[in-house]
């Protein structure tokens, strides 16, 4: 049996009535993570990880009704019970764990496998239905350890210290782990765009180690940012806030860099692919490990990953969902 | 080749060209003069030859990944890129390294061995395994690179301009100087590399002329060959002897001096740019006024100037009697015979449609008798004789083979060397008017052949006064010997052999036909054509 099916307000699991990042309002909405495209406003009822509360409050308000829970403990809703599994992801981001009866199904929201200082690894959930992204479903997309691509980042930004360096990432997740990444490597004060701030501070208060952060506005107008590096989101590329600084390098950290057609086509100089989805390899690995007979598939290069798995005899079936297969915006 | 990869991604992740500049600069600050050499050929563009298809690289990836190939198919769409596709696809398989290996494999080596080594191997399964091989002693971002230099698909963001620009500082050659190295065929290995960036101005090999052929003076034994059917019949004009060159979009005008007189005749350099490239032709310049050819007297006026006035444009128009085709279609021709140069020289100069730009006329002779009336009708023909070219020759160098020969209508002259001076007398007391002339003789050595007094206006003495002052050897009492730098034609009205000379021969009434500024003295006539004068004289009496 079908223990959740989709619909026009998101994935619905009808024993335990509530919704796995609805994006429309609905009476309970059980959230993986806080990005913008799984975490929407107006349902009734949220509950989420521990973890993912300050940024879901973040996101959609203080007076958020929400309810949380410890990674792995057992909560009814309905006739299920339901559980939250660290998903590696971002900050709190979590797999949803479904027990009902003997049938045991997860819904992976956005994940991936490759270690990240600013998040709980990815944990293996074993069951009968796994339900998984697919963004970077496609084997050209192999990531780089973390460090590796913080070392390039490092030389990419120390080897000008004429100009300013400006790196942009999404806020939410990216930025943080770029952070952290390079507080193994130096201990620079990194300047930050405003829409950063608030984000990072929940990340400081969870516990994750970070470089030391400053707004661009402790400085006055004379200052010229020689040599500093500035995270900012991709909106803030070729915005009226970058004329604030003169001839800057630009790079874009992001999984699809990694294609240099694409680099190009964004128009910034630098890439560094950096993602926070599973690659090709890791989606592969992870669906071995889940032991899941059934796999649906949510977003992204869904066509590829179920042909690739299909001819490996796994039954393969898609979920039509609004998540945004570009990876999240902010 | 990780300085190269290096270069590569620097130059690709920057949009400004002042950092380009930078990179490219630290490259070859560093490079071997091979590598550099094969990075300049890469980098503008000048290797397209591939090695392996694109579609064989794929080939031996499925060949030993048993890769779906469906797979790869929608990588390729994804990528759009064989080379990059394969790279990242090691990458995911695990294929490659994380980080590069301690030991580095030159640019050179790729190029030269490793590259042709794997592409010779004619077994498929053996090629695809040394191809993975090859990979695996490499990072994703090398593999990417060397996947490229494999399909000949190489491309980076950087302008030849750019990589002109980085020589050019860091080797302190001027950028033009470079381009024109850049322009033609062009090697690899370090010789290569060292002529594009030499701080000398080695063999501009563009705008180099080929030797000028020479021709002798017209004498029994070749009138005893002479069949007229065999022989091209041309007028002897006198003006300066030329060679044009149409290179790389470039042109320049060389004398027989080797003097590069291009910026002399500025309406003829307009001209000649509408040759077709990869030309060179030989031939007269000449000042054509109101349909005439004008005296060299005329054409002196237009010689040695640094900027050619627009009046003296007017009055002395210059204009070029073309008669040999050297180099044809970027092909040097010169051991075609005439016959087939000429066909090539006609069809060249009738694309030029410029009544400044003539093709010498061929004359029609039956016979001996005729090819002297011939020449005794030269002067009307403004021309001061005729030229005798055999139709089976090829155009050799110098004077070595009677493939030409000149016919003059007044044959005695000689073009001498200035070797000594003398102040003369009365009213040239202070003035060194009084000049013993040279010729070369087989050693290299110049020999007084004559001495002579006049001929030369009093413009010309007074500029050769100061040039003697400032050039004096030695000093032998009012004697002075100079450098041997100034050629001067030398007429006279008849030529004997002399046991009393040191030079064999003994003229009568030498005078000073003109200032040849024109000729360099390495150009001046030899002994040994002064004795073939002799005997052609003596024939004639
Ligand atoms: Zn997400
Ligand atoms: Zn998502």
């Amino acid at each position: 049996m079908d223990l959740i099916r989709a619909t026009n307000e998101g994935l619905y699991c009808p024993v335990g009535d509530f919704y796995i990042d609805p994006w429309r309002p609905v009476a309970n909405a059980i959230i993986t993570h806080a990005h913008a495209d799984h975490a929407h406003w107006g349902s009734r009822q949220y509950y989420s990880s521990a973890k993912c509360a300050p940024l879901l409050q973040l996101r959609l308000g203080e007076d958020l009704p929400l309810q949380t829970y410890l990674p792995s403990e057992k909560f009814p809703m309905g006739k299920t019970w339901v559980s939250f599994h660290p998903a590696g992801h971002i900050l709190g981001s979590s797999q949803v764990r479904i027990e009902y009866g003997s049938h045991v199904w997860v819904a992976s929201g956005d994940y991936k496998r490759t270690p990240d200082p600013s998040c709980d690894p990815f944990e293996v959930v074993p069951c009968d239905t796994f339900i998984s992204e697919a963004t970077f479903a496609l084997p050209v997309y192999q990531w780089d350890r973390g460090e590796v691509t913080a070392k390039k980042i490092l030389e990419w930004w120390q080897q000008d210290q004429e100009r300013p360096s400006l790196l942009f990432c999404y806020a939410l997740g990216k930025a943080q782990r770029i952070l952290a990444e390079l507080a193994r490597l130096t201990d620079r004060t990194i300047y930050i765009h405003g829409a950063l701030e608030a984000i990072t501070n929940i990340y400081r208060h969870a516990g994750v180690k970070m470089l030391p952060t400053a707004s661009i506005f402790d400085h006055d107008k004379g200052y010229s940012f020689k040599g500093d590096l500035i995270l900012a989101p991709p909106s803030a590329h070729r915005s009226p806030w970058m004329k604030r600084f003169k001839e800057p390098q630009t790079a874009f950290a992001s999984g699809w860099m990694l294609v240099r057609g694409t680099r190009r086509r964004k128009g910034y100089e630098k890439g560094f692919a950096l993602s926070d989805h599973a690659d090709w390899n890791e989606l592969n690995q992870t669906i071995q490990e889940t032991q899941a007979q059934t796999i649906f598939l949510t977003h992204g290069r869904t066509d590829v990953l179920q042909r690739y798995l299909t001819e490996q005899g796994k039954t393969v079936r898609l979920f039509q969902t609004e998540y945004d297969a570009h990876e999240e915006a902010s | 080749m990780k300085d190269f990869v290096k270069l590569f991604d620097e130059i690709d992740s920057t949009t400004s060209t002042n950092e380009k500049v930078e990179a490219l600069k630290d490259y070859f600050k560093h490079a071997t003069p091979t590598d550099s050499m094969w990075t300049l050929l890469l980098l503008t563009g000048r290797l397209s030859k591939r090695t392996i298809t694109s579609r064989s690289l794929s080939r031996m990836f499925l060949t030993q990944t048993h890769y779906p190939e469906w797979l790869l198919e929608e990588c390729w769409d994804h990528v759009g890129d064989t080379a990059e596709t394969l790279s990242l696809l090691a990458h995911s398989l695990n294929l490659c390294r994380e980080t590069s290996s301690q030991t580095d494999t030159s640019l050179t080596a790729w190029m030269e061995e490793k590259i042709p080594n794997l592409a010779r191997i004619k077994d498929e399964e053996k090629q695809s395994q040394s191809l993975i091989n090859l990979w695996k002693k490499l990072t994703a971002q090398e593999i990417f690179i060397l996947n490229k230099l494999i399909t000949g698909a190489f491309r980076v963001g950087v302008s030849e301009k750019l990589v002109i620009r980085a020589l050019s500082e860091v080797y302190g050659v001027p950028t033009d100087q470079i381009a024109h190295r850049l322009s033609g065929n062009l090697d690899t290995g370090e010789q290569a590399f060292e002529r594009v960036v030499s701080q000398e101005a080695v063999a501009a090999n563009f705008s180099q002329p080929y030797p000028f052929c020479l021709a002798h003076p017209w004498n029994e034994r070749s009138e005893k060959n002479f069949d007229p059917k065999e022989w091209c019949i041309e007028w002897k004009y006198d003006g300066i002897r030329a060679q044009v060159i149409r290179r790389e979009s470039h042109t320049w005008i060389w004398s027989r001096g080797e003097e590069d007189i291009t910026e002399t005749f500025p309406e003829l350099t307009e001209i000649f740019t509408h040759l077709p490239e990869g030309t060179v032709i030989d031939g007269e310049i000449l000042v054509f006024r109101n349909q005439r050819i004008s005296s060299f007297q005329a054409l002196q006026k237009r010689l040695g100037r640094k900027k050619v006035s627009e009046q003296i444009l007017k009055d002395y128009p210059a204009g070029f009697m073309a008669y040999d085709c050297l180099e044809f279609n970027s092909r040097d021709i010169r051991q075609e015979t005439l016959k087939e140069r000429r066909k090539k020289l006609e069809k060249t100069v009738t694309k030029i449609h410029d009544s400044k730009v003539l093709l010498s006329p061929t004359i029609d002779v039956d016979t001996l008798e005729e090819l002297n009336e011939l020449r005794m009708k030269a002067r009307e023909r403004d021309a001061e004789g005729l030229m005798i070219k055999w139709w089976a020759g090829v155009y050799s160098v110098g004077r070595k083979t009677g493939n030409w020969w000149k016919y003059k209508v007044d044959p005695l002259t000689l073009d001498a060397v200035l070797l000594y001076a003398q102040s003369g007398t009365g009213r040239r007391s202070n003035l060194y008017t009084d000049y013993t002339f040279a010729l070369w003789n087989e050693k290299k050595e110049l020999i007084p052949f004559a001495k002579a007094y006049s001929g030369l206006d009093q413009s010309e003495i007074d500029e050769l006064d100061a040039w003697i002052r400032r050039h004096t050897k030695e000093k032998f009492g009012p004697v002075r010997s100079v450098q041997a730098e100034h050629v001067f034609e030398i007429g006279f009205e008849g030529i004997g052999s002399s046991a009393r000379h040191k030079s064999g021969i003994a003229v009568r009434f030498p005078r000073i036909l003109r200032w040849r500024k024109d000729k360099k003295a390495e150009d001046a006539d030899t002994l040994q054509s002064a004795q073939e004068l002799l005997r052609a004289v003596n024939r004639e009496e």
